[in-house]
């Protein structure tokens, strides 16, 4: 297979506040191919959004790149080797500050920011502001850019391109913001287009405009997607691979298809138990207890152990890497749980843990995910139906307190 | 406006969305307010005829090298040459104004010591007062607007290293700075330069803290990051992004400032520290005309209430602007 578009090894990305360091992004490996759309899913503050503005190498002080190795078209835009001196140093061959910013910003790597209604200057127009974009990245004359961006507005679905040029972001709507941001980010054709949460400030009707609008400018400009988002549903509408982040690390990384019907891990269980499915009927939603730990100090063994249904003593100890435990479509399938087998971490001896959180929300989500391999598991599932049932009256208060343990 | 408004919602076509935005409006909104309407009639008088006179003057500086013996005002019948001291015997010294029985109306606020058309300084002291009023602010404005966007934008060391400075700044009055200009670079002879440059160097760290406090909010907005992330200059993005975006409050403080700046620099000439005689203006007019105060009281009246009449223009002018660029007074 050729070489990804982009790939990114061991990405550590960690802020050093007075409070101690906080580990935003830590150790996560994943890779967009051409003409994907790749997902990148978690809750907030799982390190999404940090890991992609790393790739640009936009992290502000007191946040820093400490580790891995981010690639693009070949073109090392992070990476570190050890000095002389033993100190790990930049790489003599990764881009400089003024490359990245005239090479790859813009040019080559696009971002559509969360907030549409945040994200366009106030005080200029669409239009100047979409032509002083093109001028800068395409080195194009005045008049020439500023019918490339009354033709990119007209690509975009905006009516009536000419004269909403000359108008100023408050008169447009939401979703119409939001276009005039893709335009932009289209405008200098880039090879990929990091899309932060996109959606996330539009309301449904628009959102699906939107995707539709993606949907068919990925095909015919062909650009690669990283899609930053914690909406499963837009995962599924859109995404072609998707990574599933939680507290800085991988959890799962598996083509859409394999995610959904052939979940891995505990937590994209919970993450789709979470929210509503057009392809299931269930009667009750069930979120995911408790909230996710600060990542200053993070939980020991399995990061996500506390609010893990399927939690047992081993995952308090061991701390799994995202390994390979299944093969679909040509792509990996990795997860980071210790209860697949290739980890061989003695899951299937420990004995569960007693917590609030696995009474609460282990029987629906253990039961739902464990629809392929193992007796054993199903057997689990049965015992803690069984606690469950027993235990109910007492599980509001428990879990209460668990939370209160979290903050 | 409420058709912007519901227009905006449906996302089809705006028309005449310009009324409600730019400085056409922003002019609209102030001439509908009584009182801040006067302040721009105020305001705008005062500019014309500082302008006019500082025509006058350069063009008889260019023409004769000197502000001459004739100057084209002269034309007009009510004025008379401003520094021109007339020969003795010819002008009437201590003239009262023209209401007055002894009066005349070849002189319609009377004359000076020296025998001058009163009048005539009165008018051609706006020039000097007006010029010095905006020139100092713009001084504090451009440079408290440079260094404040910069300390907010960059933070930490930058921004501390600068903040120190404009404290220490802060501390500095204006007049022992202007006595410092005066006295080091000048070799002892005051100058309205030294008034100006003195004034404007002490608010330039009130405009940069009104600044920075502006920029540390809009550093954070999105399409500051969206300019970052498709690889703007930093330059650029001051520039182009957070200045205009913080500007605002600013540039009210600096039409509020004009008024003030005018009252400080009349005091200095009241001092001695400002315009140098003959040249006119209202502080020196001041200064000049105390010593008269019990034989011809109209000498000290009429340059104060051209400053008081002036800096109340800027000031209600300044009240309106603030009103009229303040959505949150959007009806």
């Amino acid at each position: 297979m050729t070489d990804p578009l982009l790939r990114v090894e061991n990405l550590k990305t960690q802020f050093f506040t007075d409070a101690g360091t906080v580990r935003a992004v830590d150790g996560i490996s994943f890779e967009v191919r051409e003409g994907e759309i790749v997902g990148l899913v978690g809750e907030s503050g799982a390190g999404k959004s940090v890991a992609s503005m790393s790739l640009l190498r936009l992290i502000e002080d007191p946040g820093e790149i400490v580790a891995g190795e981010i690639t693009y078209k070949g073109e090392t835009i992070f990476g570190l080797e050890e000095g002389p001196d033993g100190e790990l140093r930049e790489r003599e061959d990764m881009l400089s500050n003024e490359e990245i910013r005239t090479q790859i910003r813009g040019n080559e790597i696009a971002v559509i920011f969360q907030d549409p209604m945040e994200s366009l200057n106030p005080v200029f127009t669409i239009g100047g502001q979409l032509r002083e974009f093109i001028e800068l990245n395409r080195d194009l004359p005045k008049d020439a850019a500023k019918e490339e961006a009354i033709r990119m507005l007209r690509e975009v679905g905006i009516p009536d391109p000419e004269q909403r040029y000359g108008e100023y972001p408050h008169q447009f709507s939401g979703g119409m913001r939001q276009r005039v941001l893709i335009a932009m980010a289209l405008a200098c054709e880039p090879s990929l287009i990091i899309a932060d949460e996109p959606t996330t400030a539009l309301d449904v009707t628009v959102e699906g405009q939107i995707l539709e609008l993606v949907d068919e400018l990925q095909d015919k400009y062909d650009t690669s997607f990283l899609w930053v988002t914690h909406d499963m549903g837009v995962v599924a509408e859109i995404c072609d691979r998707v990574n599933v982040m939680y507290l800085g690390e991988i959890v799962e990384q598996a083509p859409v298809d394999e995610l959904f019907h052939d979940t891995k891990h505990p937590y994209t269980t919970a993450l789709l138990n979470s929210m509503p499915r057009p392809d299931r009927t269930v009667g009750e939603l069930e979120p995911i207890e408790g909230v996710m730990p600060e990542a200053i100090n993070p939980p020991s063994g399995c990061r996500f152990h506390p609010r893990c249904p399927e939690a047992r003593e081993v995952c308090q100890r061991v701390h799994p890497d995202a390994r390979e435990v299944a093969h679909a479509d040509g792509h990996p399938h990795r997860a980071a749980c210790l209860k697949h087998d290739v980890f061989d971490a003695g899951y299937d001896e420990s004995p569960p843990l007693e917590t609030a959180t696995q009474e609460t929300a282990g029987v629906p989500a253990g039961g739902r995910s464990t629809g392929g391999p193992g007796g054993e598991d199903g057997a689990t599932d049965l015992k803690d139906s069984v606690i469950e049932d027993g235990g109910e009256p007492t599980d509001g208060t428990r879990s209460d307190d668990r939370g209160e343990t979290h903050e | 406006m409420a058709i912007g408004e519901s227009q905006m919602d449906d996302g089809g076509p705006t028309e005449d969305v310009e009324a409600k935005f730019g400085w056409r409006h922003t002019l609209g909104k102030i001439t509908d307010d009584t009182t801040a309407r006067w302040g721009l009639y105020i305001v705008a008088f005062v500019l014309v005829i500082s302008a006019y006179t500082m025509v006058d003057s350069n063009l008889s500086r260019l023409t004769f090298g000197v502000l001459s013996d004739f100057t084209f005002a002269e034309a007009i019948p009510i004025f008379d040459h401003p520094e021109r001291i007339p020969p003795p015997g010819e002008g009437e010294s201590h003239l009262p104004p023209a209401f007055h029985a002894d009066g005349s109306m070849a002189h319609p606020l009377g004359t000076d010591p020296t025998g001058r058309d009163y009048f005539t300084r009165i008018v051609y002291g706006a020039q000097v007062s007006v010029s010095v009023g905006i020139a100092s602010t713009l001084i504090g404005f451009v440079g408290g607007t440079i260094i404040g966007s910069v300390s907010g934008f960059y933070g930490g060391k930058v921004d501390d290293f600068l903040m120190r400075i404009v404290e220490t700044v802060y501390a500095i009055p204006p007049l022992i700075l202007i006595i410092v200009f005066t006295v080091f670079v000048s070799g002892g002879s005051p100058d309205i330069t030294y008034a100006i440059l003195g004034v404007g160097i002490t608010f330039i760290p009130v405009f940069a803290r009104i600044i920075r406090s502006e920029v540390l909010s809009i550093r954070e907005m999105d399409y500051i990051e969206a300019a970052r992330a498709s690889g703007v200059k930093r330059r650029n993005i001051i520039l182009r992004h957070v200045i205009p975006n913080s500007i605002a409050p600013v540039l009210v403080y600096a039409t509020l400032q004009i008024g003030v700046t005018i009252l400080l620099v009349a005091g200095l000439s009241f001092l001695g520290y400002g315009a140098q005689p003959p040249t006119p203006d209202w502080g020196e007019m001041l200064n000049v005309s105390h010593g008269y105060m019990h034989a011809n009281v109209w000498l000290s009246i009429w340059p104060g209430l051209a400053i008081l009449v002036t800096i109340m223009g800027f000031n209600l002018f300044g009240d309106g602007l603030q009103d009229a660029l303040d959505p949150r007074l959007e009806d």
